[in-house]
């Protein structure tokens, strides 16, 4: 069914869903690059227009990708196609995207109201509301928004702001990621989880890595979690034998096509879940496991898009993410490259959006507010991305010693940028982490203790 | 926040990354700021830098080796950020340029690429050459090609048009921040696919990090030179033959950092 919209006389038509929304989308290198995007300033708000006319009951009969052909959309409609879930959906499937986008910013979105819908709303229309928002709202919505989850830590309390702690190393080094862990430990970073990104893929390389992460735990009784951002099957292989693993990570896309890249699906997401939940590691009842990165490029990376613009499809990989209960979501917002989001400010709407979609899809969100050097985009981007994330209630942030990754050659934010926002805004640790900084155990740490332990 | 406990041992010396900084506050201290701003200015000046075409091909010259220049499809470096497809696709002229080598076999094509640090080639690629054209003489060489606004795979249509049975592209990395100027080495056999296209990154062999701090151009050149005896041998590239260098040089980890410059 094509959609139209007439604006100062011309007559503009967008075939399908996809391209209504691709038209609609604020502009970015990647969605020019796969030929999605407006052609003219104009274009795009005519689009815009058109979609805030599209009442968000057309969504549920209207899938961008078909149904038969990817399992992310089965499991989209699958789940919003409930009689329980349309009862819950009814109040704002009446609502246009423009009233929808009224609503969200009114006081009658309260938090519990939010929190109702979370679980059914359609990816798809979250990030068809984001596209008709401006940062402000992209920040006030999300602001009202918490989503608490669990394993040794509590993270995304109100008033809190946790960090995963980055210690990589370009050979994985154990000397050096030590050093790493305890710069940041003695920073207060580390309360979401103390994650290493190795640099071999393989079960040897995870299972000393997350021995050496759970022995300093042990050793200095810090609460947090360990993981080791290996593939999926890798963490499964160390699990069989015997590694310490408290939360399993996997990256994820917003279409079927994009995990087949990824050598995943969702019933392999699903074993592994249940395995590392057997190991019974967490000191909450029924905690939180997954620890889920996105990014918006992925799935056009992977020619796996379907003419999907890249935000859409990232709101998707939130469904996928919803269906694991995580206890982390990051988006990895300007790590892709400046062919899907070009310069600073391209990467700080992209991260305003996918932490609000991300949210209002129940997800704990965090972003990994970085770029690469050949994009154009500065430590001053970065710092406006931090600042306006505190003000929108982000989950956790990343922290890299001096905001430079060695391994990985890009820059994300360091213990220091996570500091200054708790301090700029009044946040505080996870509660179990900020207790045990003030205990005396957290005076203990040294190089040689944490090596030898 | 509590005092930093006095440590015989230092941070800095068990890791290049940047841990132990000083603050002033909950922020770094100005120095700081400073050292991090001049790496940055220099991985983005390494990003725009341009190849030294004059004195590459004067170096070339006086070691005998012929030479031809290609262009990318992609006109300038903005164009080169936003669409790495041109990148990877031979300017028209360009591939008017390449007519099929003749000669023994087997023949390689070296080629000589700026990719996102052009810097890294300007300084890096004739010394390498140097160390490491001794070791392939069981190959003929082809003219060697150097490349503008060049991805990585560029090297499959220039190796289309030539007909090498061996590509190998010494091209610049994406800078980090402490290492604007790291040259990589990729090696893809038999370019000539039939039907075409149909190469991928793993049908290559990368060597990374070749730079004055990371790996140097004697082991480098060992390792491209092995790769590229292994290739011949095997009569394949990437992820098996990858496989078969891991044995030979289990010691050096770096030909497993993951690819950036494609």
């Amino acid at each position: 069914m094509p959609f139209a919209h007439t604006v100062a006389g011309t007559h503009y038509v967008f075939p399908t869903l996809a391209d209504l929304l691709a038209k609609a989308t604020p502009a970015r290198s990647g969605d020019q690059l796969a030929g999605l995007a407006a052609e003219s300033a104009q274009h795009r708000v005519a689009a815009q227009m058109a979609l805030a006319d599209l009442p968000l009951r057309h969504f549920l009969s209207d899938p961008i990708i078909p149904y038969e052909t990817d399992e992310i959309s089965r499991l989209i409609l699958d789940t919003a196609n409930t009689p329980k879930a349309l009862t819950r959906l009814e109040p704002i499937l009446s609502l246009t995207v423009g009233e929808f986008r009224d609503f969200l910013l009114s006081d009658n979105a309260t938090p519990d109201r939010l929190a109702d819908l979370a679980p059914v709303l359609m990816p798809e229309m979250a990030a068809a509301v984001s596209k008709l928002m401006r940062l402000q709202d992209l920040i006030l919505v999300a602001a009202k928004i918490r989503v608490v989850t669990r394993f040794r830590t509590t993270i995304g309390l109100p008033g809190r702001l946790s960090t995963r702690l980055q210690p990589n190393h370009p050979t994985d080094d154990p000397q050096g990621i030590a050093a790493s862990i305890l710069d940041g430990l003695l920073l207060g970073s580390g309360d979401a989880v103390i994650g290493i990104n190795p640099v071999s893929d393989n079960v040897n390389s995870v299972t000393t890595l997350l021995h050496l992460i759970d022995r300093a735990r042990q050793r200095f009784e810090i609460p947090t979690q360990s993981c080791v951002l290996a593939h999926i099957t890798t963490q499964m292989q160390a699990i069989e034998q015997g590694a310490p693993l408290d939360l399993l990570f996997q990256s994820i896309g917003g279409t079927e096509l994009t995990n087949t890249s990824f050598g995943i699906n969702l019933s392999l997401i699903e074993e592994a879940h249940q395995m590392a939940h057997s190991l019974n590691r967490a000191t909450h009842p029924n905690p939180n496991i997954l620890y889920f990165e996105t990014g918006q490029g992925s799935a056009l990376s992977a020619n796996a898009h379907h003419n999907v613009d890249q935000q859409t499809i990232e709101a998707r990989a939130y469904a996928v993410a919803r269906a694991f209960n995580p206890m982390l979501v990051n988006s990895v917002v300007g790590f892709i490259g400046p062919e899907y989001l070009y310069d600073g400010k391209q990467i700080l709407r992209a991260g305003l959006e996918d932490h609000l979609c991300g949210k209002l899809l129940g997800l704990p969100m965090g972003v990994d507010i970085c770029y690469t050097n050949h994009a154009e985009a500065d430590q001053d981007d970065m710092d406006t991305l931090l600042t306006t994330l505190g003000l929108a209630g982000v989950n956790f942030i990343m922290g890299v010693p001096g905001a430079d990754d060695i391994m990985l050659h890009y820059q994300s934010t360091s213990f220091h940028d996570a500091l200054y926002l708790r301090k700029l805004l009044n946040l505080r640790p996870a509660p179990e982490f900020e207790a045990w900084l003030q205990s005396n155990r957290h005076p203990e740490l040294s190089i040689q203790s944490l090596l030898n332990a | 926040m509590k005092q930093l406990i006095p440590k015989p041992l230092s941070l800095r010396d068990l890791t290049p990354a940047r841990v132990s900084l000083t603050r002033t506050g909950v922020s770094l201290r100005t120095p700081e700021i400073l050292d991090f701003s001049l790496c940055h200015a220099q991985a983005r000046d390494a990003v725009y830098a341009t190849l030294a075409i004059p004195s590459l091909l004067e170096a070339l010259h006086q070691r005998q080796l012929e030479t031809i220049l290609v262009h990318s499809a992609a006109p300038d470096r903005p164009t080169y950020i936003r669409r790495p497809d041109l990148g990877r696709a031979l300017a028209p002229e360009s591939l008017e340029r390449l007519q099929p080598a003749a000669g023994p076999i087997p023949r390689l094509t070296i080629i000589l690429a700026d990719g996102l640090s052009a810097l890294a080639t300007n300084r890096h690629a004739i010394e390498l050459l140097d160390a490491l054209l001794p070791k392939l003489q069981q190959f003929s060489l082809t003219p060697i090609v150097l490349a503008e606004q060049a991805r990585v795979a560029l090297g499959d249509p220039i190796g289309a048009a030539l007909q090498p049975h061996l590509t190998l592209m010494l091209i610049g990395e994406r800078p980090g921040l402490t290492s604007p100027d790291s040259l990589g080495a990729y090696i893809t056999w038999n370019p000539i696919r039939n039907p075409r296209p149909n190469i991928t990154d793993a049908d290559r062999n990368c060597i990374s990090n070749i730079r004055t701090e990371g790996l140097d151009y004697a082991t480098a050149a060992n390792r491209i030179a092995f790769l590229c005896r292994e290739a011949q041998t095997r009569g394949l590239s990437g992820t098996a033959l990858k496989e078969a260098a891991d044995t030979a040089f289990p010691s050096n980890p770096e030909s497993a950092v993951p690819a950036i410059t494609s």
